[in-house]
């Protein structure tokens, strides 16, 4: 047996996932987060008499502090079982992945443990970010400021 | 050849710990640990904490102290295979530290029957540990993260085997043992295990019974480490198409240690899978007489499966036979 029939050997024995389900609660419980967030943030405006921008940000730092919170007692990974992608795509998701990170390594001291280790997931994010914003922005300027 | 005949070596010994969702599963174990820390400050000195219990008990089940142990042989997951290493440093004994991934049970027993089998060594303890969240945080995710694993990925069992070793006859006798070989069948993916280990194991086990020219029918049982389901099925196909040989009465040790709600998909893995079934179940039921043990390593590191190179594999054989 050469390695392409051993490749359909391993395929036909894998057990397939449920991709499409699992793309249906994402879907649903991603949209319910989006709902929530923004009654959270309509009920801090009102509340608090912010401008909608102001009231943004401070949902997102709830958000923030929520997800992290949960990371912290571990309770975000078995939710994530549960809601699959939809807690991890969100603001959520990223708050998750520089804690939970960082838990791991808070007995390697301060530096060398949680300083160098906390962006290991979401330090791409940050980089592509940051470089998908740069380019947008040209793009954007050459369309519309030319 | 790669085969190895052994005439005076006996099992005479094994203690096992396991950790929490181990104790909720299948087997029933004498000894376990509620949570992962075990009032330990991290993770790896859980580890090491827990080898260490399993190598006093050994000791002092037997009444033995460290004078009398001419050798112990082990390893386990971690980078430099830290558990066992830090955990020997506080024994005067000699120590031989061995990495072949959850094969490393098998390839402890083998160096060490070829050391008893010499007769300058009389007694020696093999060893092995593993840990869910140490080996999660080395080659896959924070362990906080709860990264969504696929069906057919394998959950790292938890726990720490130690097994006496030696030339006084007992129930169970290492009667012969093969050495595999490095094989890769160009699997990429690192959760499917099972994929990437099943030929080694077909290889092995093939080998095994063409050196000592016996049938698969000679063994009661053959006995594989951590395949899980679906490396399972693949070896069934496997060793039938490459080697036309009709594997019937086959467990996998990684199938056998959780329950099916615990939510762990193919089964268990890490060395301490294999060793934990073989003593807690397989040999308590009495009902096999010739065993081979087959245990199955993926030698992955994470640095090589991002440089995007394939997994490469081995599995390492022993058969034992149980005197009654």
């Amino acid at each position: 047996m050469n390695k392409e029939q051993y490749q359909n050997l391993v395929k036909r024995k894998t057990p397939k996932e449920n991709r499409l389900m699992n793309s249906i609660v994402a879907f649903f419980f991603g949209g319910f987060l989006g709902m929530l967030a923004e009654g959270v943030m309509q009920l801090i405006r009102h509340i608090f008499n912010l401008s909608i921008l102001d009231a943004t940000v401070w949902m997102m730092i709830i958000f923030i502090f929520v997800a992290c919170l949960l990371t912290a007692l571990g309770v975000f990974d078995k939710l994530v079982n549960i809601f699959k992608s939809s807690l991890i795509i969100p603001i959520t998701g990223f708050a998750h992945s520089v804690t939970s990170a960082a838990l791991d390594y808070k007995q390697d001291g301060l530096i060398q443990g949680v300083g160098s280790n906390c962006f290991k997931l979401a330090g791409s994010v940050i980089l592509y970010g940051v470089v998908a914003a740069f380019v947008l922005v040209i793009i954007g300027v050459l369309i519309w400021q030319v | 050849m790669a085969s190895i005949i052994f005439k005076n070596v006996y099992l005479n010994d094994a203690v096992s710990i396991v950790g929490p969702y181990e104790q909720k599963g299948e087997i029933k174990y004498l000894n376990g640990i509620n949570d992962f820390y075990d009032s330990e400050k991290t993770f790896e000195d859980a580890e090491i904490k827990m080898q260490k219990s399993v190598l006093d008990q050994i000791l002092f089940k037997n009444n033995l102290n460290s004078n009398n142990i001419d050798l112990v042989v082990g390893g386990d997951l971690m980078n430099q295979i830290t558990a066992t290493s830090y955990n020997i440093r506080n024994y005067p004994i000699s120590f031989l530290g061995i990495y072949s991934a959850c094969a490393s049970f098998v390839e402890s027993i083998i160096i060490a029957s070829n050391m008893l089998e010499t007769r300058f060594f009389k007694k020696g303890i093999v060893l092995t540990s593993s840990h869910n969240l140490t080996s999660e945080k080395q080659f896959r995710f924070p362990v906080e993260y709860g990264c969504l694993r696929p069906k057919r990925s394998t959950f790292t069992a938890t726990g720490a085997v130690s097994a006496l070793i030696s030339n006084e006859i007992s129930q169970i006798k290492v009667e012969s043992a093969t050495i595999g070989k490095v094989i890769d069948y160009g699997i990429k993916d690192v959760f499917n295990m099972g994929a990437v280990m099943a030929p080694a194991a077909a290889s092995t086990i093939a080998n095994h019974l063409k050196e000592l020219k016996r049938d698969i029918n000679y063994y009661d049982l053959v006995l594989t480490g951590d395949l899980g389901e679906v490396g399972k099925n693949i070896l069934k196909e496997f060793l039938e198409i490459n080697y036309q040989i009709k594997l019937k009465n086959h467990i996998d040790a990684g199938m056998q240690i959780y329950a099916p709600d615990q939510e762990t998909y193919a089964g268990a893995s890490g060395p301490v899978a294999l060793p934990l079934v073989l003593f807690n179940k397989i040999l308590k039921q009495k009902k096999y007489k010739k065993i081979l043990v087959v245990g199955t390593g993926s030698l992955h590191s994470p640095v090589m499966c991002n440089q995007k190179h394939t997994i490469p594999a081995i599995a390492h054989a022993i058969s034992l036979e149980v005197i009654s």
